[in-house]
């Protein structure tokens, strides 16, 4: 599904271009959720925007592809369509445009671009009425301007919405673990599991291992200085959280 | 919160100052420096035989768009008093906009198709004005409507679904067609052009013309009072609802010619009107002159909402052409509880200068000022509102929305003044800048008088950048940038849009997407 191959990338621009991801393959085959862990400014946060299409971020080397399509020579829209997607760390705040208008905006877009014919207003609702339910979201919240006044833990839910509203074929999730309560972070991981399906593939970039005790990986991968350092199953995500990466790094090296 | 006394504040954002990000603003530059002429889509010019005053001004200018409309005696006396008031006063500078010096001499002033005014039927209307409202999309299908034929109106309306609109075309000097007029006449609506009324209802036009802008009032509006042409007239009687929405459409098409319309329109006890009004004009690459005055009445209890969507030419993307537009606009709420809004969208225009203000002297009257102003390519707006406000508890509000995109300059220029006899006035001024590219201007200047203690005044003024976050996001979801703009910039001004009559909106959203196309690469 998802393969990543010997993939580098710099941030900025000029002199000023720095290497972040360095090398790094991967594979998530159909069906499978891995996990990225790594401590902070390993190339997490930066591999889910070269994979999304980010400006200010530059392939120079290696590649990816989501079912032998090359996905970076598109349009961060076509990658949309194309069916990647990525529920941000930092959603952003959207003033004057109703999250209901902006789903289904984006719905349709992606829907025009594939070709197939556009959502009607009765069946956008029947199906957002029935998701916001799950997810514990407040039809209101749904009528107002996107993120404007969310609540942190408001605004991640509000990515798992778009997210299921959408239906994408293959899944970012960055740190979406952070800034969430335990409930919170159970009705997240519901969200997510519900989604899991032979046919689709997940990548979750986290810190914790507390997040994966809701959404359990086929692997683990840990990122450092931008490529994979070791590769486990669910067990490696127990061992970084009780030793830390410290010992991890040192015996990868 | 604020309760300064007579203070001025000036906030001035220059986006040249703001930390350009990389990526997408070189490319946003790059974009905007592209902006295409052929994305005006109402420039094209209607080959017509034209009926014209010698050019240049002088009292027989004056004189002879007087006879050309055989008028009473003492409007003749009243235009020529405006005028020679006029050679004694100065063009006035402090607007923040600039252009080269004009030469009131080398304009035409009066400007009309060969052929006449009115016309009885159909097939009298040139062919070429019929042609150029199809092209505008003003609803010339139903031709025999516009002209107001008697029967038409009726069934063409039926047949259509959506609310019906009366029309008054105003074709350069002149004002050719007015629709729906006998179904009006039923209502004890009076709309028709300015021209007309002199002759149909000189005690009320000589009751109101100039007691909200008097002739003395500023440079363009003393010009304006000398040689206005044409313009509306609507009268609602006291404790009428109007029927339909209003509408005047003004298409300035002769060459190096001044539009100089005049509208009046005033609300009896009780009544409402609805009214709007649409501007387009050719490109061309000299600049033409537009020096409009409306002024609107509203008595006890009554009122006006009067909406404006003006998209004269802009002139090219060096900053060739374009339309001067210098235009007094004011409301008197001259009665207790009466209520007058403004709610403009302006994107046209080379120079805008203009004020749509309220005088609130009815105890308890309400002003409203909503405005939507978008510069793009090389243009320059200085607009805003004056709220004066006089009676008792009398209450103002407004909400402005300034896009800057490309090199061009976009001012808000505002005052709110509270009097001696204002208890308990209420204002609340709202003033957003977007900025869209690192070479345009935004800039806030609220002007505050307060005389009286108990006055609550807020305001806010926020100025922000289109961000890459913002784009990134939206294209993350699948929409592709030049919607994602759109999106974006329509939600910036959702607040606005939400005030103009539907069909307007519409046409509105349209019309901010023409304008910032290409803005961003």
């Amino acid at each position: 599904m998802l393969k990543i191959e010997n993939l580098s990338a710099t941030v900025g621009e000029g002199e000023a271009a720095k290497t972040i991801i360095n090398g790094l393959s991967l594979k998530v085959p159909a069906g499978e959720v891995h996990a990225i862990m790594g401590p902070n400014g390993a190339g997490k946060s930066t591999l889910s925007y070269v994979l999304t299409g980010r400006e200010g971020y530059e392939v120079t080397g290696g590649g990816a592809t989501l079912d032998g399509a090359d996905i970076l020579a598109m349009d961060p829209e076509e990658r949309a369509a194309a069916g990647l997607f990525l529920s941000f760390q930092y959603p952003v705040e959207i003033p004057g445009v109703p999250v209901m208008t902006f789903v289904r905006t984006a719905m349709n877009a992606q829907r025009k671009k594939r070709g197939e014919p556009e959502i009607s207003a009765p069946d956008y609702l029947k199906k957002s009425r029935d998701v916001a339910k799950m997810l514990n979201l407040d039809a209101d919240m749904l009528k107002r301007p996107v993120n404007v006044g969310f609540s942190g833990g408001e605004k991640k839910r509000l990515e798992i919405y778009q997210m299921m509203m959408l239906e994408p074929r293959f899944m970012v999730l960055d740190e979406t673990d952070s800034g969430l309560d335990i409930d919170a972070l159970r009705t997240v991981a519901d969200g997510v599991n519900a989604l899991r399906a032979p046919e689709r593939g997940m990548l979750v970039i986290t810190h914790y291992q507390r997040l994966l005790d809701h959404i359990k990986p086929d692997k683990v991968h840990v990122l450092a200085k931008g490529r994979i350092i070791k590769t486990g199953g669910p067990e490696l995500a127990h061992r970084l959280e009780k030793e830390g990466y410290d010992g991890v790094l040192a015996e990868a090296v | 919160m604020m309760d300064c006394c007579g203070g001025i504040e000036e906030h001035d954002d220059d986006c040249a100052d703001v930390k350009v990000k990389e990526g997408i603003d070189a490319k946003t530059v790059e974009a905007a420096k592209r902006l295409e002429s052929e994305n005006y889509s109402a420039g094209f010019i209607t080959d017509i035989e034209m009926d014209m005053a010698p050019i240049g001004l002088s009292e027989d200018t004056v004189r002879f768009i007087s006879a050309k409309k055989n008028e009473p005696e003492w409007l003749l006396e009243w235009r020529l008093e405006a005028y020679r008031r006029w050679l004694t006063m100065e063009e006035p500078s402090w607007a923040r906009v600039h252009y080269p010096k004009i030469d009131f001499q080398a304009y035409y002033y009066y400007a009309a198709p060969k052929a006449g005014a009115k016309y009885k039927s159909i097939d009298d209307v040139p062919r070429e004005i019929l042609e150029a409202y199809e092209k505008l999309g003003i609803p010339l299908r139903e031709a025999e409507v516009l002209l107001g034929v008697e029967g038409a109106a009726d069934t063409a309306a039926a047949a259509r679904e959506k609310p019906r609109v009366a029309v008054d075309a105003v074709f350069d000097s002149v004002s050719v067609a007015t629709t729906f007029r006998e179904e009006l006449k039923k209502a004890g609506v009076i709309f028709m052009s300015i021209s007309e009324a002199v002759h149909e209802h000189p005690e009320l036009v000589k009751k109101y013309l100039g007691s909200v802008v008097p002739t003395s009032d500023n440079f363009y509006a003393t010009l304006n009072s000398a040689v206005f042409s044409d313009g509306s007239f609507v009268y609602i009687p006291k404790g009428v609802r109007c029927p339909m929405e209003l509408s005047t459409y003004f298409r300035m098409n002769a060459e190096n010619t001044g539009q100089f319309e005049r509208t009046l329109i005033i609300a009896d006890e009780a009544a409402y009107v609805s009214y709007l009004e649409g501007c387009t004009a050719p490109m061309r690459d000299e600049n033409q002159l537009h020096a409009a005055v409306v002024e609107l009445v509203a008595l006890d209890d009554a009122e006006i909402k009067y909406s404006t969507v003006q998209n004269w030419w802009p002139g090219d993307e060096e900053g060739k052409g374009g339309i001067f537009n210098f235009v007094t606009k004011r409301g008197d709420c001259r009665g207790a509880r009466s209520k007058i809004s403004w709610t403009q969208v302006e994107t046209g225009s080379a120079v805008t200068w203009k004020y749509p203000s309220c005088i609130l002297r009815g105890d308890d009257s309400v002003g409203e000022f909503y405005s939507i102003a978008v510069t793009n390519g090389r243009q320059q707006a200085d607009t805003g509102t004056k709220m004066i406000h006089l009676g008792k508890r009398t209450r103002s509000r407004i909400i402005s929305k300034g896009i800057s995109a490309g090199k061009s300059d976009n001012t808000y220029r505002g005052l709110v003044s509270i009097h001696k006899k204002a208890e308990g006035a209420r204002n609340f001024t709202q003033c957003d800048s977007l900025l869209i590219g690192d070479r345009c201007g935004a800039h806030t200047v609220p002007y505050i008088e307060n005389r009286r203690a108990d006055a609550q005044l807020e305001h806010e003024a926020t100025t922000t950048k289109l961000s890459e976050d913002q784009l990134f996001y939206v294209r993350q979801r699948g929409i592709a940038e030049e919607q994602a703009v759109a999106l974006l910039v329509n939600g910036f001004v959702r607040e606005v849009l939400q005030e103009l009559p539907m069909e307007f909106a519409v046409e509105a959203q349209k019309l901010l997407e023409v304008s910032l196309e290409g803005s961003v690469g």
